[in-house]
């Protein structure tokens, strides 16, 4: 008989999963959105068919993951995993919620985000090993994505706290949105247009690019709510005294000062990767180009631009993820965005708020990481023959 | 013809190439040796002005080099480079049609090029085309980045050492094939390389450069029999310049009348092979044959012993 063998990281999942399943409360119950609440387990939260069918699942995924289980299965169990959970908290605020009553909360405890977190290692660790090519990437991601708009639309979370809040700010909700993205790819093509022709530059002045590549690793050290405050005055003394500008909606406060930080926070990730991709293009192919007779332009677009591309695309993956985070801090100077939600959940201390802020925020985050990762991977021509050869 | 003229290159104090002069006849193959840093690729990139010179002049045809922009005079001007410098996100057909690209050729007379330097390369046009380059060997690399060299029809080839990155047996092949391709196109050749052996094998000029100056330019056997500087003969080595001797020449100026026996060598084969052939085999005469195969007489050990030996 073949041996059983263990995975050390299918070990760590296993304590995990089962202490959030079965130590760690699973849902939280308040009776209105800011009092303190009271915890439940599984058993508590769920019918007692479901928490049946949750904790068989998860004693099954567990299972899967401690031994040593071949990547495709381990993916399987932890996708059926991770929707067990999201329709069982579902399921958890229907049952927990009293009829007809429009006060009372539900919300995921500590139990559930720590089964979310096992069981979301799993998955990643086991695409790591299947190493699926970048398109069934973003067909995974898709895949994962539609699942979760199904459970929205069918309203199988309706219950949760969090889409309570949401379905008393529907306008603002989507309004919010629409300024959180505009706000991180605005400013990330500002970057892109400023910065790539500013890393082309300083990869051919010499004396240029220690100078520019300081004063942009400088600002990459001023924390983001410092830089906001520090380009309150400079915008608002531009609104008051250069005429139009206030026109355009530049002020002291607001969309500009949050455009403006994102885009000198974006800035060092372009130039500095459009260096480093133009420096990293063969000596040989450069003086080749020049040698049989092509133009500094010529060569420019021909020749380096295309084998710097990948790692010009990995300086605008950086900075897109990190906009789309900072662009929550927006919100503190009155730029906008779903920071708006997290801060007045601070404020009025309600988390499900905060949450309405905080996990679009991360969605979008993590959905542009892996769609550009696979972008990228696709723009590199060739990666595995050139290392094999 | 190309004529360089006085040519002088300074890099702040340094004097890379010092007041060079040479006159290079066309369709032929001029060799440029020396020790590493004496300014060989500095020479060589002044012609289509990768550098451009301190003082002095280059004549191509009796036209400056000058008397038009860098871009477009080396765009006349074939340019090969050790370690090949392809285009690594270019296949192998669009390397090669880099040059007639960028003079507008039309499409069809490009694609035709390509293909027909591919066949003289020996590599399959159909199999080879749509490769990139990290798809090939290195001897096919090289060959390529010589066919993309020639795709314009280049008169002039600047080659810095082309062939530096192979190995001997690949090497070997890759300067025969050289010297065909250069009498198919009647292209004019300089050629930089450190490899004295591969300058004797190529060369119908040399051109010896010590510290930034030309020290001696002449035909391979003058230089053998007359070096001009204690320098040069170090560099041609005293223990080797018998057999060079015998290298730079064909079998068919050493056949003298007579019979002898076994298998006949070519006249085409050079007289360092014969006296191997003769010395390994213990013999003291070969029979040799015309590329058709007739025998016209043989080769001697004694015949070729009296044409190794150095002037006296
Ligand atoms: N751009 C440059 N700036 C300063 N010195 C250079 C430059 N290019 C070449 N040199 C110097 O010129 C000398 C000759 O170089 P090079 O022509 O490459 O020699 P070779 O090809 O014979 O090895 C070397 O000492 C080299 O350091
Ligand atoms: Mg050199």
């Amino acid at each position: 008989m073949r041996q059983l063998r263990f995975d050390k990281l299918g070990a760590i999942i296993a304590a995990l999963a089962l202490g959030g399943a079965f130590i760690a409360p699973f849902a939280t119950f308040r009776a209105n959105r800011i009092v303190a609440g009271e915890v439940k387990s599984v058993i508590d939260a769920v019918p007692a068919a479901w928490s049946v069918a949750l904790l068989g699942i998860v004693v099954c995924a567990v299972i899967v993951a401690l031994v040593r289980s071949p990547a495709y299965l381990r993916l399987a169990a932890a996708f059926v995993a991770l929707a067990a959970l999201a329709l069982g908290i579902g399921v958890a605020a229907t049952h927990l919620t009293p009829e007809a009553n429009t006060y009372a909360r539900v919300s995921p405890a500590s139990g559930f985000w720590i089964m979310l977190f096992a069981f979301g290692l799993l998955a990643a660790d086991a695409l790591t090993r299947l190493r699926p090519a970048p398109f069934v990437r973003i067909v995974v991601l898709a895949v994962v994505l539609a699942f979760a708009s199904a459970i929205l639309l069918a309203g199988a979370w309706d219950g949760l706290s969090i889409l309570k809040e949401y379905a008393s700010r529907v306008d603002t909700f989507w309004a919010e949105g629409r300024r959180h993205v505009t706000l991180a790819l605005g400013s990330l093509v500002a970057a892109i247009v400023v910065g790539i022709p500013l890393g082309v530059l300083c990869h051919r002045v010499t004396r240029l690019r220690d100078g520019l590549l300081g004063v942009l690793n400088a600002i990459q050290t001023i924390p983001s709510i410092a830089l906001f405050g520090i380009l309150i005055a400079p915008l608002g003394w531009i609104a008051v005294n250069v005429p139009g500008a206030a026109a355009i909606g530049i002020r002291g406060i607001g969309v500009a000062p949050a455009f403006v930080a994102l885009f000198l926070y974006s800035l060092l990730p372009v130039v500095a990767n459009t260096v480093v991709g133009l420096a990293g293009v063969p000596r040989d192919a450069n003086d080749a180009a020049r040698g049989i007779g092509m133009t500094d332009w010529q060569r420019l677009v021909g020749i380096e631009f295309p084998l710097a591309f990948p790692v010009i695309l990995t300086g605008i993956r950086i900075v897109l993820v990190q906009n789309i985070g900072l662009a929550t801090i927006a919100a503190l100077i009155g730029g906008g965005g779903f920071g708006v939600f997290v801060f007045q959940g601070v404020g009025q201390t309600a988390m499900d708020l905060v949450l309405l802020g905080a996990v679009p925020t991360v969605v979008l985050a993590f959905a542009a990481a892996i769609v550009l990762d696979a972008v990228i991977e696709m723009a590199t021509p060739n990666t595995r023959q050139a290392e094999a050869a | 013809m190309i004529e360089i003229e006085n040519i002088t290159k300074r890099y702040g104090e340094s004097t890379v190439v010092d007041d060079v002069s040479l006159t290079i006849a066309p369709r032929t193959v001029t060799v440029v040796v020396g020790t590493s840093g004496s300014g060989k690729t500095t020479l060589l990139r002044m012609v289509n002005r990768l550098v451009e010179p301190t003082s002095g002049a280059i004549r191509l045809d009796g036209e400056d080099n000058r008397s038009l922009p860098g871009y477009e005079l080396r765009r006349r001007i074939g340019y090969a480079i050790q370690g090949h410098g392809l285009f690594p996100h270019r296949t192998v057909a669009e390397n090669i049609a880099t040059v007639p690209t960028l003079l507008g050729w039309e499409r069809a007379r490009i694609d035709a090029k390509v293909e027909e330097l591919l066949s003289l390369f020996q590599l399959d046009p159909a199999a080879f085309g749509p490769r990139f380059p990290h798809e090939l060997s290195g001897g096919q690399q090289q060959r390529v980045g010589v066919a993309r060299a020639l795709a314009a029809e280049p008169k002039v080839l600047l080659m810095d050492e082309p062939f530096g990155a192979l190995d001997p047996i690949i090497r070997a092949k890759a300067q025969d094939d050289l010297l065909a391709i250069q009498k198919h196109f009647q292209t004019t050749i300089i050629l930089v390389t450190h490899d004295m052996e591969e300058a004797f094998h190529l060369a119908d000029r040399i051109a010896v450069m010590d510290k930034g100056k030309v020290v001696q330019y002449a035909t391979p056997t003058e230089m053998l029999l007359k070096p001009a500087t204690p320098f040069v003969e170090s560099l041609i080595g005293a223990g080797e310049r018998p057999y060079r001797l015998l290298a730079i020449a064909p079998v068919s100026s050493a056949v003298e009348p007579g019979h002898a026996e076994g298998v006949a060598i070519s006249s085409a084969a050079s007289q360092r092979e014969a006296l191997a052939e003769l010395l390994w085999s213990g013999r003291d005469a070969l029979p040799v044959a015309d590329p058709d195969g007739a025998v016209i007489g043989k080769v001697s050990l004694e015949g070729l012993a009296k044409r190794a030996a150095g002037p006296t």
